[in-house]
């Protein structure tokens, strides 16, 4: 056998749901060892193509390999290799979390014993050894994030999807989530994530695709994407609603390029404090400015015309 | 801290045969029972035995004492009437109780606890979900009429050894009408209301009606067909005849075949409605 060095490999990968076309035709491979990404708005088709990734979904039209094997044959073969964190909780929440932890090991045809003791190393993993005989229902998003996170991890899986990590998060509760994934990913385990959170992008992913209306519109390293799809600064000017028309031809000469959002003009340039002081000498009196560094969510503006969080 | 979780070369994950993961679902399903057992103490057995209690005793002294005077209806061949009904309820709360299992629990898997999804992210497909969680039903009710049965015959309310017979019956009556319920929960996208709609409207009358309590011949002529279509008045047929007095051969294979008919369309369309919702 051959070994494959790409752990997923999508060709023309497309998925519909009666006349909807959720994914439309997509090429994507991850290797072994990253940390790979789907970046875009929700109904991009990120968590479509997930599923089908997960051995959950059949592919509508495409080629389609994880781990080496088809899908369509071998979905129980492949999963069994998979850890897969859904972007809503599915938790048993009338068990305990040590429970979960254990009935689910035992779906991938583990020994007890193998599943007592790998219960233990996930949870003093997932920090949730002193609410190891807690029931589920009562915890924090947070914890029961992961928890699931833990839970995907009991098979020592190959490639761990996960759909929307820290949806729905306060800020701590994602920054303790990310540390999290970020010693997983040091610890080599291969990484596939789903987002419309620019910021979870750039943290996580060595590389990455950005999605929008079911296609890839951007391939490459967060940096590279940033490099090739926008400036490296950015002058944001923030007017009360409706004040920045007038002042979007002056942005126009001093700039590379403009975006005009509904209360704010983003000016594209490589160097911000010049061009505000530009804006500044020309009498433009916007209400606050802010100089910083391009990111994902400039990318995405660029490519698409739209945000990434409605 | 040493919270570590090394790079895996190769996952430790394993595909469980078909007969393995379905007990392996049951196993799940078995460590939710053990932390909750007692809070399904009362509907599962504690309410049969109160309804054999206060018809069997309470009732029974009227009917053996009545009018025609005791021991010559026909239909008691002269057990008493707390005899007449034990097996019946056993079939009766059988049946309730696999139908309260197989509609808010299946739909509490897809719908709200969604962990359905989680089982279907593993080796396990969903078909061995399905039957996995009929399976569990199934010993759920045969253990519970286990214990109904136990104090049924402590209460002298049964007749002989036939009525060991009875609890096999009782179970895959509860199983023919369980099992189309579990497809029709799998199915269901709303909350849920139409379950309370079979269980006023067909499980009650069905209970009240299709010979639990009295022969179906005192309904008048043009209702009995509505009996017998119903596969509780075919268990329950079968249970009380081998508690009480045997049942023609030719006549309990009718019954059991209608029964297994019921139960095999439902496991086919359990299955079938499971993996179209978990594999959209």
């Amino acid at each position: 056998m051959i070994e494959d060095t790409a752990l997923v490999r999508a060709r023309g990968l497309v998925k519909r749901f009666g006349d909807f076309e959720a994914v439309r035709g997509i090429d994507v491979e991850v290797r072994r060892g990253e940390a790979f990404g789907f970046l875009g708005p929700n109904g991009a088709g990120k968590s479509s193509t997930m599923r089908m990734i997960a051995c959950v979904s059949p592919r509508s039209a495409g080629e389609l390999r994880v781990l080496g094997e088809d899908p369509d044959r071998h979905g129980p073969r492949i999963r069994a290799r998979l850890g897969v964190v859904p972007q809503q909780d599915n938790l048993d929440n009338e068990l305990t979390v040590r429970q979960n932890l254990h009935v689910y090991g035992r779906y991938f045809g583990l020994p007890r014993a193998r599943v007592r003791a790998k219960a233990e190393e996930l949870l003093e993993f997932a920090q949730l050894t002193d609410r190891a005989d807690d029931e589920v229902e009562p915890l924090s998003g947070g914890m029961k994030r992961r928890l699931t996170i833990a839970r995907s991890l009991v098979n020592d899986p190959e490639l761990l999807l996960l759909d929307e990590p820290t949806t729905g998060l306060d800020p701590q509760a994602r920054h303790l989530l990310w540390d999290r994934l970020f010693r997983l990913k040091q610890s080599g385990v291969t990484l596939l994530v789903t987002t419309h959170y620019m910021d979870e992008a750039e943290q996580l992913c060595d590389r990455l695709v950005v999605m929008d209306g079911g296609r890839v519109v951007a391939e490459g390293s967060p940096a590279e994407l940033i490099r090739s799809h926008a400036t490296r600064e950015v002058l944001e000017l923030r007017f009360a609603p409706g004040g920045q028309d007038a002042a979007v031809p002056l942005a126009r000469e001093l700039a590379d390029r403009v975006e005009v959002l509904p209360d704010r003009l983003l000016l594209y340039t490589g160097d911000g404090e010049a061009a505000l002081a530009a804006v500044q000498r020309r009498g433009v009196q916007p209400v606050a400015t802010l100089v910083r560094r391009s990111t994902l969510e400039d990318v995405f503006l660029h490519l698409t015309g739209r945000s990434l969080v409605d | 801290m040493t919270a570590t979780v090394r790079a895996p070369a190769q996952s430790t994950g394993q595909v469980p045969g078909p007969v393995r993961a379905t007990l392996l679902v049951v196993e799940g399903l078995w460590t939710w029972y053990r932390r909750h057992w007692r809070s399904t103490l009362v509907s599962s057995v504690l309410q049969p035995l109160l309804y054999l209690v206060a018809m069997g005793v309470g009732l029974g002294t009227f009917v053996d004492a009545g009018g025609r005077g005791a021991r010559t209806v026909p239909e008691l061949a002269g057990a008493s009437y707390l005899q007449y009904i034990a097996p019946a309820l056993l079939v009766a709360a059988a049946l309730q109780n696999a139908a309260g299992e197989a509609t808010y629990p299946v739909l509490s898997g897809f719908k709200w606890q969604k962990n359905y999804w989680a089982v279907t992210a593993t080796p396990i497909t969903p078909h061995q979900l399905a039957h996995g969680s009929l399976l569990w039903i199934a010993i759920r009710v045969a253990v519970s009429g286990a214990a109904y049965l136990l104090v049924a015959a402590l209460l002298g309310a049964v007749a002989g050894p036939g009525a060991l017979l009875a609890l096999p019956v009782a179970v895959l009556t509860a199983m023919a009408f369980a099992a189309p319920l579990a497809a029709f929960a799998a199915t269901t996208r709303s909350g849920g209301e139409g379950f309370n709609v079979i269980i006023r409207f067909v499980v009650l009358p069905m209970t009240l009606f299709a010979g639990t309590f009295f022969p179906v011949e005192q309904l008048p002529a043009l209702v009995r067909p509505l009996a017998w279509v119903t596969p509780l008045w075919h268990g329950t047929e079968l249970a009380r005849g081998l508690s009480l007095t045997g049942v023609p051969p030719l006549a309990a294979l009718g019954h059991v075949g209608y029964l297994v008919v019921w139960l095999a369309v439902g496991v086919v369309v359990t299955r079938w409605r499971f993996r179209v919702r978990l594999t959209t």
